[in-house]
């Protein structure tokens, strides 16, 4: 038996020949593909699933706002100072610092957010191993079948790629 | 239908890059300044200047903490000294690179693509700079942290009434989400440093700061929805900085300072400042380390507007001032201006005029804005200007107020100087570093600008 695949990494020198193999692998039935590009790549990548980090940071957001006018509200009661009678709760002297918490929550949890749905930080990966890989950041697109995949393996998948002009196809150790 | 509409954009983009960019031409471009350190001599004739200036920081703060601050000038009535002038001025500086990063971004503006990494960069070492002020001023500077909501033994709270604790929150909050927001941007490009790293030291320590970046299209789908909401809560963020620090003044009630036009025109102000130091740090920099081809005459064209567009609301601001304090028939409003035009510090306020009202009206001519030296005196005067007009603010509204028994003048000292060049210094050190190791201009951005050139979009 062959040592472990990570799975079939293809490189290709065209934004254009990149999305169409996509496509054609997607038609083919591919499911479990990964694919780098040094740029984001807008259309013609697969549906995968719509990112979230809208929703965390709005419902961080929410909390920094309410959690940083409670602070103030809060600490008006605890400590009262009596400013010529005014009322304790001088909201509107709160809004710079409940917007400020905001934005800082907000900001904070999407990064959070980001690195955990990336699954940063990640010191090694299996495509870190393939010295084309190095470009993949640079001006190279790449597609990788990986190893789990059911059509791994199979003819209709090399066809594809070299249909689609493939610069370069090899498999990636696990 | 679409054509006629695509063409004049097409020509427009060519302009913002040279023609014949391609993905490994500006990656290798960008990557070899801080990987190859070309021009040696001029990066450390520069950092070694600027580090004798961060040297002479270092001893002003040192005898500061030892002497406190009775070595500056700040005396009663003037007890807001340099380190006012300094902040604000600082902090404003670092406004334009969140204006040309978040703002221009959503606003669709492209050529804002080569310049933002630097701006951005630029705008964390000025709060830096501006950051020491306030905790300089403190005069017990180890109890900074009485700022802070804590839960301390003594049972108190900061007062969030105050404008002055706004202050902490929005600095600190700004140059946070500064901070998140220039790294966030850098991951993609430190990934390709990592890549193209010569060295395995250099690979493992671009590697590591990279996270394990490699350009996986979902990480790209989370990372631009990222990118872009950060730069949506940046962009309210700057102005509500600005606002702030405009505050501070605004709600004192010392003539000269109580007035509302003072936090939309410190917004314009520090934009103004901002666009001005950028011109001024860019101009030098695009010629010697070749970047014409990327930050094109039509960047510089553009920036040169915003400049004269915020100068001009700076100047709206100025009027303002003018026609209600005589409108409102204070006499002490009324004489504050008087005072500032024709009282000891009416040298300030002339030069004040000169630098940032007159000199950007040479900017009208397209010739004159067209010539990159003319372009470089007249920000550098907008930087000095920017500074004075903070000074004559802070000055001359404290130095004369309500009562003639408790005037008194402001003479700053060496230590004044010493601290406010030590931070310039320090400003330019660390800009000089992140030349040496970072990418100055955003790869990835060019990247995608020049897939999108060629893609006829």
């Amino acid at each position: 038996m062959n040592p472990p695949c990570h799975g079939l990494l293809a490189a290709f020198d065209s934004e254009e020949s990149f999305r169409r193999a996509l496509r054609s692998l997607r038609d083919a039935g591919c499911v479990l593909l990964d694919a780098y590009t040094p740029y984001p790549v807008e259309s013609g990548v697969p549906p995968w699933a719509a990112t979230p980090i809208g929703w965390i940071m709005l419902l961080a957001g929410a909390a920094g706002a309410s959690g940083g006018f409670f602070m103030q509200w809060f600490a008006a009661r605890d400590y009262p100072l009596n400013v010529g009678g005014r009322p304790l709760n001088s909201w509107p002297a709160f809004i710079p610092i409940t917007f400020e918490l905001t934005v800082l929550t907000a900001a904070l949890a999407g990064v959070i957010a980001f690195f955990w749905l990336a699954g940063f930080p990640r010191l090694h990966h299996p495509v870190f191993s393939d010295p084309r890989f190095k470009r993949a950041s640079q001006d190279r697109f790449f597609i990788c079948i990986r190893a789990d995949d059911p059509l791994y393996g199979s003819d209709i998948v090399r066809r594809t790629l070299a249909d689609a002009q493939a610069e370069s196809v090899a498999e990636v150790l696990a | 239908m679409k054509a006629p509409l695509d063409a004049p954009r097409a020509r427009l983009d060519e302009a913002l890059a040279a023609p014949g960019q391609t993905l490994a031409s500006v990656t290798q471009t960008i990557s070899d300044i801080p990987l190859q350190h070309p021009y040696p001599r001029f990066w450390w004739t520069g950092f070694a200047l600027a580090f004798a200036l961060v040297l002479l920081l270092l001893t002003s703060i040192a005898w500061l903490f030892a002497r406190g601050i009775g070595i500056w000038g700040v005396n009663v009535p003037v007890a807001w000294g340099f380190a006012i002038v300094n902040f604000v001025w600082w902090i404003g500086i670092g406004h334009a690179g969140t204006f040309i990063s978040a703002i221009l971004l959503l606003l669709h503006q492209q050529w804002r693509t080569s310049i933002n990494r630097f701006t951005e960069a630029m705008t964390l070492f000025a709060v830096a700079c501006a950051g020491l002020f306030p905790l300089l001023h403190l005069g017990r500077p180890q109890f900074f942290y009485w700022l802070l909501p804590y839960p301390d033994s003594m049972g108190l709270w900061p007062q969030f009434r105050s404008p002055l604790e706004w202050d902490v929150f929005a600095v600190s909050t700004y140059a946070t989400v500064s901070l998140v927001f220039w790294y966030v941007g850098l991951l993609p490009d430190l990934a390709t440093m990592r890549d193209r790293a010569a060295t395995v030291s250099k690979a493992r320590l671009y590697g590591l700061l990279s996270l394990g970046w490699r350009g996986d299209a979902r990480h790209w789908e989370h990372y631009q929805k990222l990118y872009l909401l950060l730069a949506g809560l940046a962009a309210p963020l700057v102005v509500s900085v600005h606002t702030i620090v405009g505050f501070d003044f605004a709600i004192a009630i010392l003539p000269g300072w109580h007035s509302t036009i003072f936090p939309p025109y410190f917004v314009a102000g520090a934009i103004f400042s901002g666009f001005s130091m950028v011109l001024t740090l860019i101009i030098p920099l695009r010629s010697i380390y070749k970047w014409q081809g990327m930050i094109t005459a039509r960047h510089l064209d553009l920036m040169a507007k915003v400049m004269m567009t915020t100068g001009w609301i700076v100047i709206y601001g100025y009027c303002d001032e003018f026609f209600n304090a005589w409108r409102s028939g204070d006499l002490f409003d009324r004489y504050v201006d008087v005072n500032r035009a024709i009282g000891p510090y009416a040298g300030y306020f002339w030069a004040l005029m000169v630098c940032n009202v007159i000199a950007p009206q040479l900017l009208w001519a397209r010739r004159l804005r067209n010539n990159v030296g003319v372009l470089f005196v007249v920000a550098l005067l907008v930087n000095v200007g920017m500074w004075i007009e903070r000074f004559v603010i802070v000055i001359t509204s404290l130095h004369r107020d309500f009562l003639p028994s408790s005037w008194g003048m402001y003479h700053a000292t060496f230590w004044d100087y010493s601290t406010l060049f030590g931070t310039v210094g320090l400003f330019v050190a660390l800009l000089f570093l992140f030349l040496r190791f970072l990418p100055a201009i955003s790869m990835t951005e060019m990247r995608h600008f020049v897939a999108m050139g060629k893609a006829g979009r």
